[in-house]
């Protein structure tokens, strides 16, 4: 469950340090939705410290990730400040299911059977995250094609 | 190592406090996807590691996209000329040693116009750590070929490329002397920032060439998440053998390359406050 409130943690930041990038390049739409998906995780953090009675998240010095950061962590590299909430919504899903992937795992290893189990719970909690995410971007439109050309680039253009 | 030849400031936090506590209220303008997101990130980790009040830490840079670090930052700080940071930070650390001097920075800034500073400031070895961002091209100034940019980077402002030989500042920093020396990655926020600590800790100076790539003008740099290799390097204290390790450099492995036993510099005898006449009878005029 350490392993489970850190990555709620590191993606609830990650989230709203995206929702900022994006509101200062004026992306408003993308920075709602990012803070959104800050809300939406530290609402899973608070969840998991209710559920074990923790006070705080667990120190995370006594482990690492096996990857760079946590399952559910969207990589600062996948932006881009024209995209849409279709890209947004897009890397969520993809977080929760590398989070679904990642407790599976767990549940699947030669673990003490309690912890196993929780494991197991916590991959249904993130395929059940997969899922809203994948209505909520039935209900977004898809990118057109060209949505990353700008009329007046930051890059020196002829 | 020699844990008694570091002249690093004691000075822990009396509360605990978090990575957020190390941040200003200023967000970031660099473009979003951009690596040097994740240096802030991980410089604000490394110092909640280390438990240091942010009045206890003053971060020093010059001129660039990278170097606005120090207003994203809670600490003290200092945006300085360009190439010049760490000729503030030797000086800052000088006159007051109880600070912990971190001076960031970009590959242009560090490794061409602050180049003869870079030199100098590993052969001297004062107790601070250089943090430089290297996306081998100067971002602010919108995609000007930087010294570590390949020689066939071809682009509007390089056509065909520049033809010229990377600057390697790995190498430079181990023939110059600098006392600890790390390849890291913006990608690895939270293995930097334990790069960061390490760096910190190590008596004297400690260069931390920092894999940040650029998504606006080297887009291309996206891929060096697929081809860093993390742990590649393993710290040594022979001068030799690291050496021989950057024979094999492709620029990729990550780690500690380096980890001296060569004690910080620190000023001979007290520092007593004299009057200027007592200088001038010194020099013949």
């Amino acid at each position: 469950m350490a392993y489970a409130c850190a990555m709620e943690v590191e993606a609830a930041e990650r989230y709203a340090e995206l929702a900022d990038q994006m509101s200062t390049h004026h992306n408003r739409e993308v920075a709602e939705l990012f803070a959104k998906l800050a809300r939406i995780e530290g609402k899973h953090r608070d969840q998991i410290l209710a559920k074990m009675g923790w006070a705080s998240p667990p120190d995370t010095a006594v482990f690492r990730w096996e990857t760079p950061e946590g399952a559910e962590t969207t990589d600062y590299g996948e932006l881009h400040y024209l995209m849409q909430p279709y890209h947004a919504l897009k890397l969520a899903e993809h977080n929760e299911q590398r989070a679904a992937e990642f407790f599976a795992r767990f549940a699947a290893a030669r673990l003490p059977a309690d912890v196993r189990a929780a494991a197991a719970e916590m991959a249904d909690e993130e395929r059940e995250h997969v899922r809203l995410i994948q209505e909520w971007l039935a209900r977004v439109e898809p990118p057109e094609a060209g949505w990353d050309e700008d009329p007046d680039p930051p890059a020196v253009a002829d | 190592m020699n844990e008694a030849l570091s002249t690093a400031p004691v000075a822990p936090a009396s509360h605990a406090l978090a990575a957020a506590d190390y941040k200003s209220d200023i967000k970031p303008v660099w473009c979003p996807g951009c690596g040097d997101f994740g240096v802030v990130n991980a410089l604000a980790k490394a110092l909640a590691k280390l438990g240091l009040e942010p009045r206890n830490v003053a971060v020093v840079s010059g001129i660039g996209c990278s170097s606005r670090i120090p207003a994203y930052m809670s600490s003290y700080g200092f945006h300085g000329v360009h190439g010049r940071a760490l000729a503030a930070g030797t000086g800052l650390k000088i006159a007051r040693p109880d600070l912990t001097v971190i001076v960031t920075g970009g590959d242009g800034d560090g490794y061409s116009i602050g180049g003869n500073h870079f030199l100098h400031a590993c052969r001297r070895n004062v107790d601070m750590t250089y943090i430089v961002m290297d996306n081998r091209v100067y971002g602010m100034t919108k995609g000007q070929p930087s010294p570590t940019t390949e020689p066939d980077w071809d682009s509007k402002l390089s056509p065909e490329g520049t033809g010229l030989r990377e600057f390697q500042p790995m190498v430079i920093a181990l023939a110059s002397g600098a006392n600890f020396i790390a390849r890291a990655f913006t990608g690895d926020p939270n293995g930097l920032a334990d790069v960061i600590v390490q760096a910190v800790q190590h008596p004297g100076f400690s260069f931390v060439e920092v894999l940040s790539p650029c998504v606006t003008f080297r887009p291309e740099q996206k891929e060096w998440k697929k081809i860093v290799r993390s742990d590649a390097l393993r710290p040594t204290s022979d001068l030799s053998r690291a050496a021989r390790r950057m024979l094999r450099d492709t620029g990729f492995e990550l780690g500690v390359l380096y980890a001296g036993e060569r004690p910080a510099y620190a000023p001979r005898g007290p520092r007593a406050m004299r009057p200027v006449t007592d200088l001038e009878a010194r020099f013949e005029l």
